[in-house]
């Protein structure tokens, strides 16, 4: 805990936008009194008490859980998807990370197939078209065999819970330059291509969700790191390189016949 | 207004194979006939939404968050009960009954309790073959662990984050349902109205978050699984966005509440840092397993916790109740630190908190060891306080975290508007008085994949559909309501805030409503609350317009129902003079300071019916009888 009486004075420039359609600029923001134990989004929420009390438009932003788990908030705050702090969302981001002083870009996600709802909104849906092509492993309820049927060893397992642990936030795809969503396909990927469960459909998943983040309008991966870097849930790089072989090993053995998504 | 639970005969074992041996069923091929409209995508409601799907219904499913991944089942850390007995410690079905009874403090429907218990073992397979990475062993076997209220290790997990696993499974399969077409999605849609035909739920009507369109959707039947309303409290480990407004929609429309004021305060929540708090956090029960739990002996103690010998020290928890030490039930736990702050022992800003240390532990087994259960755990408690729990311990204090009242609901999960169903922790059901830790994931699955697919069927099976749409007389009346409302919110153009509101009203539910409650504070805020709800309508400011994303006018919705809903938990904390689990009555207490039951009088769920604006609502009862858990002083000592 911070000194209670600390409180810090700090500039902020927002990305505001009424609309998808309309143009959006930055406003600037002057804030006087921001206690260090504030997190990122409480900051936020002082900020448009204040605006609203002055008959002004509050910011728009996402948000939900605010533990860092449900990966709704998300904002490019001085050019850094989730801010400055390792492996730390937006919403567990606090304000102790910055300085009295500071100035602070903050912006919404920026990419081609994620288009502003509304200032710091931005519409991520292409995600879950993503997984709805592929992105799950096939059982319907009522099918299964006891749990401990299927065995899987302590190591595995641990690996596909790393990759399991994305919170579909879009951080990687707005670090990318090219818009690339290959960090969250990936991980998707990896997870049910771990398991032993996730074996029958795993040449078609990977064909099938790589074809719909194509389609989303998503770039293309060229080893640039920065999704790595910026991951709230550090996520690794391995991950795509394990889709890649995937990818690969699918496309040369012949494509299944079937859909995606049947009962 | 009836409450007829509708619980088969015969011996309790035996009531669900009897139930599903006599419901009706629907041909396959007569089945996307039927339109299923499923309001909410947590744990019961997406899993839901996929298994009516994959039989074949047509399912439109909505949520108000961007995307059905989001819903805050994904936020639960700790676990879900099974009764595998994988650990060969005398666990069963009968004993996940028993505990579960006992530990709502008896005030469950014994039937839909065992029911649970026996579902639950499904639960688990169901998961691991949609790939959920639960813990396992080095065997390749799934792992377990304890949890509070509890003698043997049942819970399943993965890492802390449990919850997220469960509903990414969830999600997947119903997104799978959405790519097969099978399923349509209305992500940023918000309900705001139900449409009740001929006594029958036929429809509802939504807003678009986005453009603020107004939509009416007709369906057979409608199913809330919309979650819990801890929010009423304002700061709760609740998402920012869970809300009351679904099921309160639906009470003003007919479907009775059950037991409001069954709420539960979890005992180990991250404490208030300043006046800007937007929510409290968690750190999951499961902790407990390993922290220890204490105050200083002495009064005013500002010593840092190193400096403190062992012998200054209170591990309270183990101290008043041996048997079960720090892993008694929340609602005891929750007391005891109350009790033990109230006395001038608690630490930190205030004095409201009490240490949760792992030195012992770490000792123990390892610092390695507990990196690799908590660690999780650990880092986000790190990134709020700035202290590093591996070092000093953690301080916690009690949060408002469940809801175990909600939509009364038949053995059927159907309330009482027909066609009607409510699931999750948004219907009053299986936990009584109290939840047990790792038992909310268990009991929203159980009724997403394996109850409501069939108690469903079953009601369209018996029923006959008048033919209608969206042109019907009744779905223009509440379009043209809800459309008011929102014109209302807009015209307002007041001083205040809708958090200011939302803020006040928590306040007053807190200390008049929260770990303990009394006559006269009771009364206090139900004469507080219709003022405040006074002045809210005078004065909110609600800026923008409807036809765009509107965050103020979202939350203006939700907290304009809160004010109205704060007042019926009041009355019904009010009205219930005994104490018992989450609701502890000041004057109803043992010597020892435990809650103090009175079987004669309240062995019941309480129901309440709207019976319109102003009017005070009436207050049924269902009587619960309890054949095989006999009530007795719930004792963890």
């Amino acid at each position: 805990m911070a000194d209670a009486g600390l409180r810090m004075k700090l500039t902020l420039h927002i990305w505001r936008q009424k609309r998808a359609n309309e143009p959006g600029r930055m406003a600037l923001y002057e804030m006087a009194d921001v206690s260090p134990d504030m997190s990122f989004l409480e900051m936020l929420d002082v900020l448009n008490e204040r605006l609203i009390a002055k008959g002004e438009d509050p910011v728009a932003f996402d948000h939900d859980c605010r533990e860092g788990i449900c990966g709704t908030c998300g904002m490019v705050i001085n050019g850094i998807p989730h801010g400055p702090k390792r492996a730390t969302t937006a919403c567990q981001l606090h304000m102790r990370s910055f300085k009295d002083g500071d100035e602070i870009w903050i912006e919404p996600w920026r990419a081609r197939a994620f288009p502003v709802v509304k200032d710091l909104v931005v519409d991520r849906s292409a995600f879950d078209r993503i997984i709805a092509a592929g992105g799950f492993i096939t059982a319907p309820t009522g099918t299964a065999v006891d749990g401990n049927a299927i065995p899987v060893s302590k190591p595995v397992s641990d690996r596909a819970m790393d990759a399991a642990a994305c919170i579909g936030c879009g951080a990687c795809v707005a670090s990318c330059p090219n818009g690339s969503a290959m960090l969250f396909v990936a991980a998707k990927v990896a997870h049910l291509g771990l398991l032993p469960q996730g074996q029958p459909e795993r040449a078609e998943r990977v064909l099938s969700m790589v074809a719909q983040m194509d389609e989303e309008g998503f770039g293309a991966c060229t080893n640039a790191g920065e999704c790595e870097a910026v991951c709230p849930k550090e996520i690794g790089l391995e991950n795509i390189a394990r889709m890649n072989r995937d990818y690969l090993k699918a496309i040369l053995s012949e494509r299944p016949a079937s859909k995606a998504g049947g009962p | 207004m009836e409450l007829n639970a509708r619980v088969p005969d015969g011996p309790i074992e035996k009531k669900w194979d009897r139930a599903r041996a006599e419901f009706k069923l629907v041909n396959p091929a007569n089945r996307r006939k039927y339109t299923v409209l499923m309001v909410g995508t947590g744990l019961a409601g997406a899993s839901a939404a996929a298994s009516l799907a994959e039989l074949g219904y047509d399912v439109k499913c909505f949520c108000f968050q961007d995307s059905p991944r989001r819903a805050h089942s994904i936020a639960a850390q700790g676990g879900i009960n099974a009764a595998k007995n994988y650990a060969n410690d005398g666990d069963s079905v009968w004993r996940l009954f028993y505990d579960t009874v006992k530990g709502g403090d008896y005030r469950a429907r014994e039937a839909n309790v065992h029911r649970l218990a026996q579902i639950s073992v499904n639960i688990i397979d169901q998961c691991v073959a949609q790939g959920v990475p639960f813990a396992r062993e080095y065997g390749g076997q799934l792992a377990n662990r304890s949890f509070g209220g509890t003698q043997v290790s049942r819970t399943f997990y993965a890492r802390g984050q449990t919850g997220q696993q469960l509903l990414l499974g969830a999600y997947q399969a119903l997104e799978r349902q959405v790519g097969g077409g099978r399923v349509k999605m209305f992500p940023r849609t918000e309900m705001l109205d139900l449409v009740v035909i001929d006594g029958r739920a036929r429809g509802i009507v939504t807003r678009n978050l986005v453009t603020g369109k107004v939509e009416s959707h007709v369906g057979d039947a409608v199913v809330l699984g919309t979650g819990g309303y801890g929010n009423v409290f304002y700061l709760s480990t609740n998402a920012k966005g869970s809300n009351v407004t679904a099921i309160w929609r639906a009470y003003k429309r007919g479907a009775a509440m059950a037991n409001p004021c069954f709420t539960q305060i979890h005992p180990t929540c991250i404490p208030v840092s300043g006046e800007h708090q937007s929510k409290l956090t968690l750190m999951s029960e499961s902790l407990r397993n390993d922290g220890r739990i204490w105050v200083p002996l002495k009064k005013g103690d500002v010593r840092k916790p190193f400096e403190i010998p062992e012998a200054e020290r209170d591990y309270y928890l183990e101290r008043r109740y041996p048997s079960f030490g720090n892993l008694v039930p929340r609602d005891v736990a929750s007391r005891a630190a109350k009790a033990v702050c109230d006395e001038g022992r608690g630490v930190g800003p205030g004095g409201l908190g009490v240490y949760l240390d792992f030195a012992e532990a770490i000792k123990r087994l390892g610092e390695d060891v507990v990196r690799d259960k908590y660690s999780n755990l650990f880092e986000m408690y790190e990134r709020i306080t700035d202290e590093n729990p591996y070092r000093v311990p953690m301080r916690i204090f009690p949060a408002v975290h469940y809801t175990m009242g909600g939509s009364w609901v038949d053995y059927n999960l159907m309330s009482t508007v027909p066609g009607l169903f409510v699931i999750g922790e948004a219907n009053f059901s299986d936990h009584g008085a109290n939840r047990l830790g790792a038992s909310a994931l268990m009991q929203g699955l159980a009724d997403g994949y394996f109850i409501l697919p069939y108690t469903l069927g079953d009601y369209l099976a018996r029923t006959k559909f008048e033919k209608l749409d969206a042109t019907h007389a009744e779905f223009r009346k509440c379009e043209a309501e809800v459309a008011a409302l929102t014109k209302r919110f807009l015209s307002i153009r007041g001083k205040r805030t809708v958090d200011s509101f939302h803020r006040e009203l928590g306040k007053i539910m807190w200390d008049q409503c929260g770990m303990a409650r009394h006559d006269k504070g009771l009364k206090e805020a139900l004469a507080r609350i219709p003022a405040l709800r006074e002045e809210f309508w005078k004065d909110v400011a609600v800026l923008g317009d409807n036809e765009e994303l509107n965050q103020s006018l979202e939350k203006a919705g939700r907290v304009a129902d809160f004010l109205e809903f704060g007042e019926l938990v009041c009355l019904d904390a009010l009205e219930r003079r005994e104490s018992c689990g989450g609701h502890f009555r000041e004057e109803y207490q043992t010597p020892e300071g435990e809650a103090l039951r009175d079987d004669a009088n309240f062995a019941h769920a309480a129901a309440w019916e709207f019976l319109g604006p102003g009017n005070k609502p009436k207050r049924h009862v269902e009587p619960l009888t309890f054949e095989h858990v006999k009530p007795a002083a719930r004792s963890y000592k």
